[in-house]
């Protein structure tokens, strides 16, 4: 790699590389975590959906609660739990930066969506937790 | 504001709109469907934590005609997102870009979320 500013191939300036980092002034670390996330849940999903099938065939809730406290299937769900509402939120944040236009709307939305994804995402990893130890 | 005085270009409900606009719009349309659903999850968890009454009353509202209506709906949007999010992910690496490819793929995503949707509630059949 040549010095900073002396790739003559490269038509922008050092200074507008160190500022690049577009309006949001994190550049592209939005839509790669969004992909990160989504590839996770993608494996996620078809374990969840699988489990979810045998909760439902379990019935009854002593079986539902020692389904639970496999350690696997408490991984499992505390990670679909998090990166849901992780990816979740960063979903919800581009629709209403897309279609939100009164300023304090937009941010009162914003805060109300990452409260609320972390909120729900705190309260099941707790019940996971709580069920995985028995209490 | 003056900005919603403004003339605007011809807008959605003037094209007719192709199959990718379709998808991309259900995409979002069942991903802010998928957020809501995933507090339902929550909520299921709580209850499980809570104890037994809790869990028969989440349960109840689940084997309910609105319940199910609300699995149903929220089992093929997650199977709609799932799979048409696999298909943003080829495009993310620059494949599947051409009209008729998209085309095709915009209808797998379709027959796909259906197939899955099909198989689970076949799968979950013979339970109460």
């Amino acid at each position: 790699m040549s010095a900073p500013g002396m790739d003559r191939s490269n038509l922008r300036t050092p200074l507008k590389d160190v500022t690049g980092l577009g309006s949001a002034k994190s550049g592209t670390h939005h839509f790669i975590v969004q992909r990160v996330t989504g590839v996770a849940l993608v494996l996620l999903t078809i374990w969840i959906v699988g489990f979810v099938l045998a909760l439902v065939h379990a019935g009854d809730y002593a079986h539902a609660r020692e389904m639970l406290r496999h350690p696997f299937a408490a991984a499992w769900l505390i990670a679909f739990v998090v990166i849901g509402f992780w990816h979740a939120q960063l979903g919800l944040q581009v629709v209403i930066e897309d279609y939100v236009h009164a300023r304090w709307l937009e941010i009162a939305s914003q805060l109300a969506v990452k409260f609320v994804c972390a909120g729900a995402a705190l309260a099941g990893v707790i019940a996971i937790v709580r069920v995985y130890i028995g209490q | 504001m003056p900005q919603n005085a403004r003339p605007l270009s011809p807008h959605l409900q003037i094209y007719r709109w192709p199959l990718a606009m379709a998808l991309s719009i259900l995409h979002r349309a069942t991903g802010i469907a998928l957020a809501v659903g995933l507090l339902l999850v929550v909520w299921l968890l709580l209850a499980l934590a809570h104890g037994p009454e809790s869990y028969a009353t989440a349960r109840a509202f689940c084997a309910s005609w609105l319940g199910l209506v609300l699995l149903f709906g929220w089992s093929w949007a997650l199977f709609f997102h799932l799979c048409n999010g696999i298909r943003h992910l080829f495009w993310d690496v620059g494949k599947g870009f051409g009209i008729a490819q998209a085309y095709r793929s915009g209808i797998a995503v379709i027959v796909a979320s259906l197939v899955l949707t099909g198989l689970v509630w076949a799968a979950q059949g013979g339970a109460a």
